[in-house]
């Protein structure tokens, strides 16, 4: 049997230095290595550093994705395969996570679909990103550099930067091994033949116009939905190159620790037989999402599900698939649980969902993004504070004059994310 | 404790002016406290001073809800009390309407809390459960004594600006607001849960209870219309001219039946509509826009089909509880197959 090994490196500080290394749980970063490092892209002006810890009083605003630093132990696997290197199939051998830490991309791009993360106060409270030890990577452009090489570019450091970062960890003794096994569907059939077989589909938006997400380096715009081992996850076979709202786009740290495979990891071979993931690219049209839809059927018969979740990436017209998925599952006797946010309005007194089915019965909420928050002035600001007026959730006023910032938490990264890695929910009152 | 001033507002049976045939009556200002106003005061220790009741007759409110409630808010502004109650109105459904219309009125026009009480089967509720606290009553009087303190309690809650409970706690109709709450789990963990849940056939709860449409299954087509009696049925609103019957502008609590067997056409002398949701002008003009006898009569001449029925079903489909339509519906269909209809022209606003 295959399996991985995932070796998690606690951090508990970051700092500079002038060597990229561990050391008594403190990560340094030899800022000029790593500059270098990124600038050899030629497509980018500039690169600026910059750390922020829990518990500062730093607020950082345009964010566009966030990382975490993993590498591989291994020498012909690397993590986030097909961007650098190999792109052969990752998920089993030994895999380093500098647990604690975030890479974070920072920098005017779309502007309407980056978020906002606060290192203190209210708006904390919001995002596990605030409890990361953060290193941000402010980045701008070179003149006339058009929007998608420029997203390309930011995308392309960022997986640069947490690749290198984790590559200290292979070096560092770590502080946790955990052992997942990689089975084929051979093994899994004969050794939980009792229990009920249970498929993830992981919805990853593939839309263009920046809505796109990568699978192995390939943008999942020209893929069928394609299965994957959770550990595939956890190595970064899916990375976001996603500019929906920042509350409820999966950014490639959420893939990297999915919650969903991670909890029904822990119930594999206990209560069910959790049979891998299907990574389901969500396109516009209805004719793309019947194929994919279909297709997603197609492999979960094949393989014996029993039981699905389904989790959305973005919200609108995804919700078209979901509903799709939920009705074509249910008919078929596959149990479905699908896993969403709201748009609900301020008062929380609209229909939160563009689509609707009477065969989804079964749905976790995580909130809705309408709800308005006041957040109080920061010390620092990492990035450019005035964007808070443009991206999603703010709006044009929202920076008063007295330095507080209004805004629906819509804005706040990840606060409401899709594969539930938050306990945010809504009730009706 | 400084006291509270109130606007209360009462029907004609609970304003002890009579019963209903005082349904008709106007609405009326009467200084102080009346029958469920003394209650108030008493189950507010005294706190709770109704200044004013406003009296009006279910059917007048009924007829009239955009007048009264305009007139009650031009009285209530005058007054500038610190609360409105109306009610309650447990399960007497035009009077319910129009605690829920007035309460909503009074709070959006000038921000003055407004609360009223009523029982779950009263269309008042959908009226304005959204905008405004409902206290839940049972469908009679005799709930009277549990749902005053209620509606006391509450109304000091919102006036205090302290945290309003749970609608269990309180009593109110929820009001369908989603609001964000902190949950024990994360949400993947909730999902594998309620995944295992139905997988072995136990009882899960949904966190998100979707709105479920009804689909209506059109009935097969009439197979020989040449011989077919067709009927014209319409929820636009038309109804002889002066609305004999008092049809309701809003929420109609019924339908209602006319003969048009020695008609060729509606004209706007003899006809109107009494639907209060869209404008009249058209078709009080010619009342065939909405229901079209006149074309109906050319296609019965031409033979497409054997007879035109000899009356109409009407009723007002504007803001109409989806239960009652869908009984209305219902029973308008069953009425015309007993009467030998094989077709309906429905017609809609």
């Amino acid at each position: 049997m295959n399996e991985l090994f995932l070796r998690k490196v606690r951090v508990q500080d970051v700092v500079f230095g002038n060597r990229t290394e561990i050391s008594d749980h403190v990560l340094r970063i030899n800022q000029e290595e790593l500059v270098r490092y990124l600038l050899e892209d030629r497509r980018l002006h500039s690169v600026e550093i910059k750390l922020a810890r829990p518990g500062e009083k730093k607020r950082i605003i345009p964010v566009k994705d966030v990382l975490e630093p993993r590498a591989k132990l291994d020498g012909t696997l690397t993590t986030f395969p097909g961007f650098f290197g190999s792109a052969e199939p990752v998920g089993t051998g030994i895999t380093y996570a500098l647990d604690g830490v975030a890479v974070v991309t920072c920098g005017k791009l779309v502007n309407f679909q980056e978020g906002l993360i606060d290192m203190s106060g209210p708006g904390a409270e919001f995002s596990l990103f605030s409890k990361k030890l953060s290193v941000i990577l402010i980045m701008e452009p070179k003149e006339n550099l058009g929007k998608h090489e420029h997203e390309e570019a930011v995308r392309v450091a960022g997986i640069k930067a947490a690749s290198y970062l984790g590559l200290t960890g292979t070096v560092t003794p770590c502080d946790e091994e955990i052992r997942f096994p990689v089975e084929t569907f051979i093994e899994l059939e004969n050794s939980h033949q009792d229990l009920p077989k249970v498929i993830y589909v992981d919805m990853v938006i593939a839309q263009g116009l920046l809505h796109d997400n990568y699978i192995y380096g390939m943008n999942a715009q020209g893929s069928l939905p394609v299965i994957l081992s959770p550990t595939e996850l956890m190595d970064g076979a899916v990375v976001s190159g996603n500019c929906a709202a920042p509350c409820h786009k999966n950014t490639t740290y959420h893939q990297q620790n999915n919650p969903i495979a991670e909890d029904l990891l822990a119930e594999h071979g206990k209560t069910l037989c959790f049979l891998g993931v299907i990574a389901m690219p969500v396109r516009t049209a209805l004719l793309d999402k019947e194929r994919t839809c279909t297709q997603v059927l197609k492999l979960a018969k094949f393989l014996g599900a029993q039981g699905a979740i389904v989790s959305e990436d973005g919200g609108g017209n995804p919700e078209a698939d979901l509903m799709m998925l939920a009705r074509l599952f249910e008919k078929e006797g596959i149990k479905t649980v699908l896993v969403t946010d709201e748009y609900a309005g301020r008062d929380g007194a609209s229909q939160g969902l563009a689509d609707v089915t009477p065969e989804a019965d079964a749905i976790v909420t995580n909130g809705n993004g309408n709800q308005y928050v006041i957040l109080p002035p920061m010390e620092e600001t990492v990035g450019h504070l005035e964007a808070i007026d443009v991206i999603t959730g703010g709006h044009t006023g929202s920076l008063r004059s007295d330095g507080w910032i209004e805004m629906e938490i819509a804005g706040i990264m990840g606060s409401t994310v899709e594969v539930g890695s938050e306990n945010l929910k809504t009730i009706a009152v | 404790m400084k006291p509270v001033k109130v606007v209360h507002y009462l029907n004609q049976f609970f304003g002890q002016i009579g019963g209903e045939e005082k349904a008709g009556i106007h609405p009326q200002l009467k200084t102080g406290p009346i029958g469920v106003g003394q209650l108030i005061k008493k189950e507010s220790s005294d706190r709770f001073e109704v200044l004013q009741t406003i009296i009006c007759g279910d059917n007048y409110a009924a007829e009239h809800l955009d007048e009264v409630s305009s007139l009650v808010s031009k009285w209530v502004e005058e007054i500038q009390p610190d609360v409105f109650l109306a009610g309650p109105a447990f399960a007497a459904g035009r009077y319910g309407m129009a605690c829920s219309v007035m309460c909503k009125t009074v709070q959006q026009k000038l921000g003055i809390p407004s609360l009223t009480a009523m029982h779950s089967s009263n269309p008042g509720v959908d009226a304005a459960r959204k905008e405004i606290y409902i206290i839940e009553t049972g469908d009679s009087t005799l709930d009277m004594k549990r749902v005053i303190p209620k509606m006391v309690g509450l109304a000091q809650k919102i006036l205090d600006k302290v945290p309003i409970g749970m609608p269990q706690e309180e009593g109110y109709f929820p009001r369908g607001l989603r609001i964000n709450v902190r949950a024990e789990k994360r949400g993947s963990k909730r999902a594998v849960e309620m995944l295992l849940k139905k997988l072995r056939g136990e009882p899960f709860e949904t966190e998100l209870p979707l709105p479920q449409f009804d689909k209506v299954v059109p009935a097969p087509p009439v197979t020989n219309l040449a011989e077919a009696v067709i009927a014209l049925v319409t929820e636009g609103g038309i109804v002889p001219k002066g609305n004999p019957d008092r049809i309701e502008a809003h929420n109609a609590s019924k339908y209602c039946k006319y003969f048009i067997g020695n008609k060729n056409d509606l004209t706007g002398e003899e006809y109107q509509t009494a639907h209060g949701g869209y404008d009249p002008v058209y078709a009080n003009d010619d009342p065939d826009r909405v229901l079209p006898l006149d074309a109906a009569r050319l296609l019965e001449k031409e033979g497409v089909f054997a007879k035109l029925y000899d009356y109409y079903y009407m009723t007002v489909g504007n803001v109409t509880a989806v239960a009652s339509a869908a009984r209305y519906g219902r029973e308008i269909g069953e009425l015309l197959l007993r009467e030998g209809v094989q077709g309906v022209i429905l017609t809609s606003t």
